[in-house]
């Protein structure tokens, strides 16, 4: 088991402008309106969990927030200032981490290259063709990678991790440019209880020490009760709650779209 | 009672990964079987295994006193075996009638006989999007719509692999009703999963694998009785 | 005016007509059993040869001659389908892509010597169809009844392919298989047959194209290689996959001909150049095509590591360089000349891995490079005045252009598509070369490109390609380990993860495109002085091949690897040419076999036999087996 180091959580008391503001997101899909006047923020140091049934428009929503989609219309706001539309790895610069609901790392590289790649790319230094690239951030990776509890695996090869780990790795990866947000879509998808357990309370605590904000998407309810600060669901493109983790679970309208009588999805 | 499948020291590979150790277990007629374990534990590659879309290097599979093993998987298929996986894979450019088309086979005699009709009395909402092509449908009518399709072989035993991943919890329940739907109708059901509650509702026995063995097999109530299996092996 | 137009609409739509059969075989195999079958201009010759045979036994005067003979050539040509998808291509549907692609290649070559050998190298003119033998006027021009039947074809086998595919059972399965052949086994379907009729069904159809053709244009060896790159253009437009794309593309690039002929009769090729240029930049799949399902980098298991060299590895390199080095004290003059076009082709294969190892690129176009690069220094010699060692540092650049002009096309797609972009570039270069008779002296190519005093002797030439090609190799491998290789492996390993980490993956692609052809053009330079001269076949697509070749034989994952190669495939080749007259089937076939021996490349089957040797699980590379997530 890998020690989870316990971060203090100094987060400035009030951060009083929403790290990402969303408003009135658009997009439709020949004619099917797949996100339908969304909005919603997220505050430093918080977390915000998306969830509703299949097909309601959280990847969609999700991927207008990264830059893999342009929304038709509405804008989405990092830190004041406008993000609608521009491409991933523009996003990226300008300080959201994410990671993927399918594991997405570069499987000829060990752990640590993983980091160092995102830390060089970080440092604009991708385009120099000499010096040799495992030389460069060692230092700043090793610290991300005890972070995440992942430095003993450093020279491992990423295609052979174990899946929870490669998680881990995802988050460190995320976290190499300094981010002010962090989106995880379907972070835990696949794993064992205890595992998705291990990495939200991880991912929490480190969101909270270094005050970023944090979105994702779940379908584990004990995850999404458990770890988040605020829920908002979506269905049919449209958000049709906002709240605590308990408000949300105890809006009727919720428990007939989506979380049904709680029968098969834990002891709720 | 004879058993419907057994299987008994399969070993699979997958490139260069040993994902199947040996691995044994019998099902009976009738019966819901969940095989659970980990991520990576083996499920998966077992259901692919029994179906042959990963070739055993060694063991047996034996459907109604026959061995499968090494056969293609399309003679599997016609055996009566059918397989639901887990990231659905409808036909996305083909309508519902036609995704249900490429599955028929000939009515058997000792196995549930599925028409379209019956189909869609068992799923009401494919039944009203006959002519939809599958890529225009949500998650879990896709996921309906592969059960659907598998059954148009008229099978007698059904893979489910992880019928509850990715699903909103009022879907799952769906899922569950429609498991207990086909036990009903006798058919013999092996589902994998690593939600115990899921479990726990559809499945009369749990076979518990890890690292491509199986470790515990008993019943359900069994299973929920013995703590020190749950932690173990499924990090509950 | 309005009537030129008019008749050379019609003349491109006439042969359009032909070019559709073949794109569409070619798509519908495609589409179920995901190999681009490159025999299919090969298919497409045999329709021609076969139908020619046929007829004139037939009697070409009989409508019942003509006819029977030309559909039962396009039968026959399906059974040969059926061997070639029985003995060939059911062993390697697990292959990666590019062994496939390789493998069918080997098959061109093969049926390239089996036609030479069964109907000899003259062309064959072919008879009139009968009933379709005279004109009718059109706007004052005569235009062959046998043009206006050819333009309904298209529309028609159109028409049949739609209902065949809608209607039938069969059509159903097949578009089932296209979008998840795996599936379709799985739910009870017999694949196999599946397989072997679709193949089948398309090799027939390029058969029919072929037949068709006879009384159009005289029946010739080279039918095959010129079939096959405009089929890749009309796919790569049309968009892989889809039979009324192909029909668009089909339409658009004969109409393209036919009016380029009018308007510059030189360069026609640059016409459609330009015109797949602008639909690539608009829709990259194609006119018709959807990007591809999934990975967009095939299906081969994930990259193994890469590492440095350990300390072994590098010793043994300096001994080696040391040998090289040491060589022409003890080796006489025809060794010395071996060696030095083996180090020429060692630099050759490097710039090609360069791209395709780490970049994720396989190119089937690489000759292009490496020909502009020969062509760069002939032409500044011949036409500049040049003198060897200004031309040497001119070549290069002249092919560095050339990839970033077309590398910028070509990184815009993947797998297969770029390979067929590539392909088509290279056709584009090697046709340019051919037919630019003023400049370049086409066939005859442009003699007397001679080394300068210092190095025209043997020893004095050998040690100048030694010191630029090893140079070149190490900057090469230099720049692998950089950050700007590592980014170029990141983009290859995960695209969206790379690009989730602000990595620019096109462009950086798009310079690893251009360093690879500015690699090649020096080889291609110094190859020029060493030869004394350069021809189009230098370009041409089986010396693209030869490089892939090098490239597969040393294993794409090691950097070592292709250089290894280079001299493995060099040796052997020679060996095969001085052997037997018919190399070409010899060749085919040893590439088909290879494939079909180790489907996983020399090195991953090496791999793989270690592991089964040492038998050690690997627990975690188990999640990929597991649903692959």
């Amino acid at each position: 088991m890998n020690a989870v180091p316990q971060l203090q959580a100094a987060v400035p008391a009030a951060a009083q402008d929403p790290v990402l503001v969303v408003r009135d997101l658009q997009k439709s899909f020949g004619g099917v309106r797949a996100v339908d006047g969304v909005s919603f923020s997220v505050q430093a140091g918080t977390m915000l969990a998306l969830i509703g049934p299949n097909g309601a428009g959280k990847t969609t929503c999700f991927n207008m927030l990264n830059g893999q989609l342009r929304p038709d219309g509405g804008e989405v706001l990092l830190a004041g200032r406008p993000i609608t539309g521009m491409k991933p790895r523009v996003v990226w610069r300008m300080g959201v981490g994410r990671t993927f609901q399918i594991t997405a790392t570069f499987t000829s590289m060990t752990v640590r290259e993983n980091v160092q790649m995102a830390l060089i790319s970080h440092a604009g230094g991708i385009w120099s063709p000499f010096g040799r690239a495992r030389d460069r951030h060692v230092e700043a990776a090793d610290a991300l990678l005890a972070q995440v509890g992942m430095l003993e695996q450093a020279e491992r090869a990423c295609g052979v991790l174990a899946y929870g780990d490669l998680k881990r790795v995802e988050l460190a990866v995320a976290l190499a440019n300094q981010p002010r947000l962090l989106l995880m879509d379907e972070p835990t998808a696949g794993m064992a209880p205890r595992e998705r357990i291990e990495l939200m309370a991880l991912t929490a605590d480190i969101a909270a020490a270094k005050g970023i904000a944090v979105l994702f998407t779940e379908h584990d309810m004990d995850v999404v009760f458990t770890h988040s600060d605020s829920v908002i669901v979506l269905d049919r493109g449209r958000l049709i709650a906002h709240g605590t983790a308990e408000e949300v679970r105890r809006d009727p309208n919720v428990r007939a779209v989506y979380l049904g009588s709680g029968a098969t999805s834990g002891g709720h | 009672m004879s058993a419907l499948l057994e299987i008994a020291g399969l070993d699979a590979y997958y490139g260069r990964a040993h994902i199947l150790q040996g691995l044994g277990f019998t099902m009976n007629r009738g019966e819901v079987l969940a095989l659970m374990g980990r991520n990576g534990a083996g499920k998966s590659t077992t259901m692919k295994a029994i179906m042959g879309l990963v070739p055993p290097a060694g063991g047996t599979v034996t459907f109604e006193g026959r061995a499968v093993q090494g056969r293609e998987p399309f003679e599997i298929a016609r055996l009566g075996i059918g397989y639901v996986p887990e990231d659905r894979r409808v036909f996305s450019e083909l309508s519902v009638m036609e995704n249900l088309s490429v599955a028929q086979r000939p009515a058997r005699s000792d196995a549930p006989h599925w028409t379209p009709e019956r189909l869609f009395a068992l799923f009401p909402n494919l039944g009203r999007m006959r002519d939809r092509p599958g890529g225009a449908m949500s998650g879990g009518e896709q996921q309906m719509l592969t059960i659907a399709r598998t059954l148009m072989g008229n099978p007698k035993l059904v893979l489910l692999d992880e019928p509850s991943e990715g699903l909103a919890p009022v879907i799952v329940e769906d899922m569950a009703k429609t498991i207990l739907a086909l036990k009903a109708e006798g058919l013999s059901v092996l589902i994998s999963e690593q939600n115990l509650h899921f479990a726990g509702n559809v499945a009369d026995r749990a076979a518990i694998i890890e690292k491509g063995m199986i470790r515990f097999t008993g019943t359900m109530d069994e299973l929920k009785g013995n703590e020190a299996v749950r932690t173990q092996y499924l990090s509950v | 005016m309005i009537d030129l137009i008019l008749t050379q609409t019609l003349n491109g739509l006439a042969s359009a007509s032909s070019l559709f059969l073949v794109a569409s075989g070619l798509s519908i195999i495609f589409g179920v059993t995901r190999i681009v079958n490159f025999a299919h201009g090969s298919l497409y010759m045999l329709g021609a040869y076969l139908a020619w045979t046929l007829v004139s036994s037939f009697g070409a005067a009989e409508p019942l001659g003509f006819w029977g003979g030309v559909l039962l050539a396009a039968l026959l040509v399906g059974l040969l389908g059926v061997v070639i998808e029985v003995l060939v291509l059911r062993r390697i549907y697990q292959a990666p892509e590019l062994f496939q692609l390789l493998a069918t290649f080997g098959v061109v070559l093969m049926l390239q010597d089996l036609t030479l050998a069964t109907w000899g190298p003259e062309d064959k003119l072919g008879p009139r169809a009968p009933g379709l033998k005279s004109f009718v006027i059109l706007f004052d021009n005569r235009f062959p009844t046998y043009e206006l039947f050819l333009i309904a074809v298209g529309p028609l086998v159109l028409l049949i392919l739609w209902l065949l595919f809608q209607k039938t059972r069969w059509g159903t399965l097949v578009r089932a298989a296209t979008q998840d052949r795996e599936m379709v086994g799985a739910l009870g379907v017999n694949q196999r047959l599946l397989f072997t009729s679709v193949f089948a069904f398309g090799s027939m159809l390029a058969g029919l194209g072929g037949a068709l053709q006879l009384p159009r244009e005289a029946v010739n060896l080279h039918m095959d290689l010129s079939m096959i790159s405009e089929v890749f253009v009309v796919v790569v437009v049309g968009g892989l996959g889809s039979v009324t794309g192909a029909y668009l593309a089909a339409v658009l690039i004969g109409i393209l001909h036919a009016f380029g002929i009018l308007i510059f009769p030189k360069i026609t090729l640059v016409l459609v150049f330009l015109v797949m240029a602008v639909v690539l930049v608009v829709k990259p799949y194609g006119l018709m095509g959807k990007a591809p399902i999934g990975g967009a980098r095939g299906h081969g298991p994930a990259e193994p590591l890469l590492l440095p060299a350990d300390k072994l590895t590098k010793l043994a390199g300096l001994i080696a360089l040391l040998l090289l080095v040491l060589a022409p004290l003890v080796a006489p003059d025809h060794i010395l000349l071996t060696l030095t076009e083996l180090v020429i082709f060692a630099l050759f294969a490097a710039s090609l891995h360069f791209m395709m190892g780490p970049g994720g690129m396989a190119s089937f176009g690489h000759a292009a490079y490496f020909g502009l690069g020969a062509y760069g220094a002939a032409l500044a010699v011949k036409w500049l005045g040049a003198s060897m060692e200004p031309a040497l540092i001119f070549a290069p650049f002249l092919a560095g252009i050339a990839g970033v002009v077309f590398g910028w096309f070509c990184v815009r797609l993947s797998g297969v598509y770029l390979a067929m972009l590539t392909l088509a570039f290279a056709q584009i270069a090697w046709a340019t070369a051919f037919q630019w008779v003023e400049l370049t002296g086409g066939d005859n190519g442009i003699l007397g490109v001679w080394p300068s005093a210092w190095a025209v002797s043997k020893t004095g030439f050998y040690y100048l390609t030694l010191g630029v090609c090893v140079f070149s190799i190490l900057a090469l491998r230099l720049t692998i380990f950089s950050p700007l290789g590592y980014a170029l492996r990141a983009g290859r390993d995960n695209p969206l993860r790379a690009e989730a980490i602000g990595l620019d993956v096109m462009r950086i692609q798009w310079v690893a495109f251009a360093v690879a052809a500015f690699a090649a053009g020096i080889a291609g330079a110094l190859f020029a002085f060493f030869k004394g001269s350069v021809f189009p076949t230098y370009m041409a697509i089986p010396r693209s091949v030869d490089a892939l070749l090098m490239v597969l034989l040393g294993g794409v994952q090691t950097v070592a690897g292709p250089v290894i190669g280079a001299f493995a495939y060099a040796g052997l080749s020679e060996q095969l040419m001085k052997a037997t007259m018919y190399w070409r089937f010899g060749l085919g076939l040893s590439i088909v076999l290879l494939v079909i021996l180790f489907p996983r490349g020399l090195v991953g089957a090496s791999l793989l036999l270690r592991e089964r040797w040492t038998r050690q699980p690997e627990p975690a590379a188990r999640l990929a087996a597991e649903g692959g997530r």
